[in-house]
């Protein structure tokens, strides 16, 4: 076991004399401390050096980056000596849209970068006014025509024939848009003084929080259908999103609950003297301190929820790892999936290392 | 739940509230519990209109059908011949064995790395927070495809790889050394089991006795004989074999051993680095959490590092640890039903198979629901309980 001899957050050494050249007091305290990291070092350094050499061995120097058009003999020979990259020119158009039309799908690569735009601008402070509201609506039916097309001279393409990141970003971001009011009501029916709401609102937290999302996404799938009146059938894409809608309230109200409980007493008591009724009270003193309390936590929430949406691979519908598993299905390019996933993985990582990033940097703003 | 719930649920009877907002609140419940209770009516008249039109009994009697379904990785015997029944416990051992393996793992792998990130050495604790950070933010499912493609690029058995002497690499899975256990191997572990609990009373027991006379007593001897002398005499005395069977390849495939096949090797490395890194975060905020002049108090003593680390730091690190590793234990659980997508077949992959047979929809959901319903609630209970053990106790 590695010894803790600090705590990070203090400053170490702090008294010692600065003397010598400072790369090597910088060595001598970070790295060479004491025998024990010294050996401790060097080894990783050795580990180090012998991954790094033949992941840059396999995945640069004997990587094979372009190929011609449907010809994957190139890669074949170095296979096992270097990654294959020349598969992500020749499958990116359906990993990242699936089999949406292909001279259409300028109107996907938009409305993720709509998305983009939307994402970035939520997380500005100093827009954070009722026009932000609008902007989501406005953007959100834009991003709807430009999907469906069928109007203003755009083809309609119907919903089985979308996938790819725009899928992704519109379960995780309906699923959100949906799932925060729903929770909200859900927190504050689980506080209610009224014994009947407590219950279904605990009962329905419970029952979806005990159970994989895996099995709310089969019986979307399957007992859906079975629901409804005969003749009455919803697209599979709305009945995967509902079912994430549903899972998403039960997840983020608990995240408010732990918000609402937070925010003081006095509060409450002030709000009752000022005579607000009950929802105003709740929308114009408890609620924007409940949230603001919880900010961090909602954006782990928001992690989470996009990586999982991932899940609707298991119902066959076309998200982004859906497409990136269909895409290396074909014989020709079927060995290079290592390649296509770490493609993939690039793109998740890249969402949610910005929004942990962010969630990092209100963590600390949050005291002001 | 929490102490500072600023307005804490009275629990009043229902007739109870009918007090100053008695009739408003009324209202309120009979709408919601009214359109509750309307959309279950209207659900529930529409299966039962679908399911007769589509000639589908409902009920478990299918249980006791054959199921057909072959369980490629199991830990308890099975055949297709079994019935539905014993292919779903199947399917729940199944589950048990990648879930309490990997929460294990999980705990020890995370608990290094969350250490790691607090290490005074630089490229240590950075190499950690890479290792965070590039997990945490790739979904499991991603991450589970990724592994079990790197598994079946993996060699042939014939030119399999050997790290060590005796374990095998190769597109079958990964192949350990192991001893058998059989029944007579079982009593010699039920009479250690045995041994341990009779050990655990007595200790308590001189405890009880020290704290009234404060006169120590070994322990020791009573440990001696219970947990070693008693299952080795037992041992003997059966003349059990705890010979290590070494797999060797014959022909095309391993002889003896442990397999862990692909689907479950890969799984589980899947969910315990996934959940390592999560778990990593939490042991290095419970760590931070400790004020800093517990260890400068410590170390003012001349103690140990080990000994501060063991008896000062965790103990009270525990405190902030053990709540939020629950929900991380919960996790593990239900993320190991992604083992449908690579075809593991634990309960969900079984559930799924069976509806797929039979069209029994909402019996197979019910049946996953209830199994993780009681799962997560065994583990929430039991670390409550670990949970309330360990509380600081506050006057």
């Amino acid at each position: 076991m590695t010894a803790i001899t600090d705590m990070p957050d203090v400053p170490r050494a702090a008294r010692r004399p600065q003397i010598g050249n400072p790369v090597l007091r910088w060595l001598r305290t970070n790295l060479f401390s004491s025998i024990p990291n010294g050996i401790l070092t060097v080894v990783l350094l050795a580990v180090l050096g012998k991954g790094g050499i033949s992941f840059v061995q396999w995945g640069i120097a004997n990587a094979v980056w372009l190929a011609p058009a449907n010809d994957s003999s190139g890669c074949k020979a170095v296979r096992g000596l270097g990654a294959c990259w020349a598969i992500i020119p020749e499958k990116y158009r359906f990993i990242l849209f699936g089999t949406y039309p292909f001279d259409e799908q300028w109107r996907p690569a938009l409305s993720v970068l709509l998305f983009i735009v939307l994402f970035y601008l939520s997380t500005r402070r100093a827009f954070w006014r009722r026009e932000l509201a609008y902007l989501w609506i406005g953007a959100l039916a834009l991003i709807s025509v430009l999907m469906w097309g069928g109007v203003f001279g755009l083809s309609f393409v119907s919903q089985d024939r979308w996938g790819g990141l725009p899928v992704t970003l519109i379960l995780a971001t309906f699923g959100l848009a949906f799932g925060f009011p729903l929770g909200i009501l859900v927190a504050l029916g689980r506080r209610s003084k009224l014994p009947a709401i407590r219950s279904l609102s605990v009962l329905y937290v419970e029952l979806i929080r005990g159970v994989p999302l895996v099995s709310l996404l089969f019986m979307a799938s399957v007992m859906f259908p079975l629901f409804m009146p005969s003749g009455f059938n919803i697209d599979k894409l709305l009945r995967a999103q509902i079912a994430i809608i549903l899972f998403a309230g039960a997840y983020l109200a608990e995240v408010v609950r732990a918000g609402l409980q937070a925010v003081p007493r006095g509060q409450y008591e002030a709000a009752d003297a000022l005579g607000l009724s009950y929802w105003r009270k709740h929308r114009l003193v408890v609620l924007p301190q409940a949230i603001r309390h919880v900010i961090p936590p909602l954006v782990n929430t928001f992690i989470a929820f996009f990586k999982d949406t991932s899940l609707v691979l298991i119902i066959g519908i076309f998200d982004l790892l859906t497409t990136a598993k269909t895409a290396i299905i074909d014989p020709g390019w079927q060995q290079f999936s290592v390649e296509v996933y770490i493609f993939v993985a690039a793109i998740y990582f890249a969402f949610c290392f910005a929004m942990s990033r962010y969630s990092r940097s209100l963590e600390a703003t949050s005291g002001r | 739940m929490t102490s500072d719930d600023p307005r804490p649920p009275p629990h009043l009877s229902f007739f109870a509230t009918f007090g100053r907002n008695g009739l408003k609140g009324l209202f309120w419940q009979v709408l919601v519990v009214g359109v509750a209770l309307a959309v279950i009516a209207f659900l529930w008249s529409n299966t039962v209109t679908n399911l007769s039109a589509r000639r589908i009994t409902t009920g478990f009697a299918f249980l006791g059908r054959e199921a057909g379904m072959p369980i490629a990785d199991s830990l308890l015997a099975y055949n297709p011949r079994d019935t539905y029944l014993w292919a779903f416990v199947v399917g729940i051992a199944n589950t048990l064995r990648v879930a309490v393996i990997g929460i294990v793992l999980a705990t020890i792998l995370g608990t290094l790395i969350g250490i790691s990130r607090l290490s005074a050495n630089w490229l240590l604790s950075r190499l950690a927070a890479v290792y965070v950070e590039v997990l945490r933010d790739i979904p499991l499912l991603l991450q589970l495809l990724f592994w079990y493609v790197l598994m079946q690029a993996l060699p042939a058995a014939r030119a399999a790889w050997r790290p060590v002497e005796g374990v095998f690499l190769s597109n079958r899975g990964l192949i350990l050394p192991a001893i058998p256990i059989g029944p007579p191997q079982l009593w010699v572990l039920g009479a250690a089991v045995l041994g341990l609990a009779a050990f655990y009373v007595i200790r308590q027991w001189l405890i009880g006795q020290q704290m009234r006379d404060g006169k120590p007593r070994p322990a020791w001897p009573f440990a001696l004989g219970l947990i070693v002398v008693l299952p080795a005499a037992v041992s003997l005395r059966l003349g059990v074999s705890w010979a290590i069977e070494w797999p060797e390849l014959r022909g095309f495939n391993f002889v003896g051993g442990l397999t862990l096949a692909p689907e479950y090797f890969a799984l589980l490395i899947a969910l315990v680095t996934y959940t390592s890194a999560f778990i990593a975060e939490i042991v290095r905020s419970g760590i931070q959490s400790v004020p800093r002049g517990q260890w400068d108090a410590a170390s003012a003593l001349g103690l140990r590092r080990s000994f501060m680390l063991r008896q000062i730091i965790l103990p009270q690190a525990l405190r902030v640890i053990v709540p939020p590793m629950t929900s991380q234990y919960l996790n593990l659980t239900k993320n190991s039903s992604l083992a449908v997508a690579i075809g593991y077949q634990d309960v969900v992959s079984v559930a799924n198979t069976t509806l797929n047979q039979t069209g029994q929809a909402i019996e197979a959901i019910a049946l996953i629901m209830a199994v993780f319903l009681t799962i997560s609630l065994g583990i929430s209970f039991f670390m409550n309980w670990y949970n309330a053990r360990i509380a600081l106790a506050e006057r």
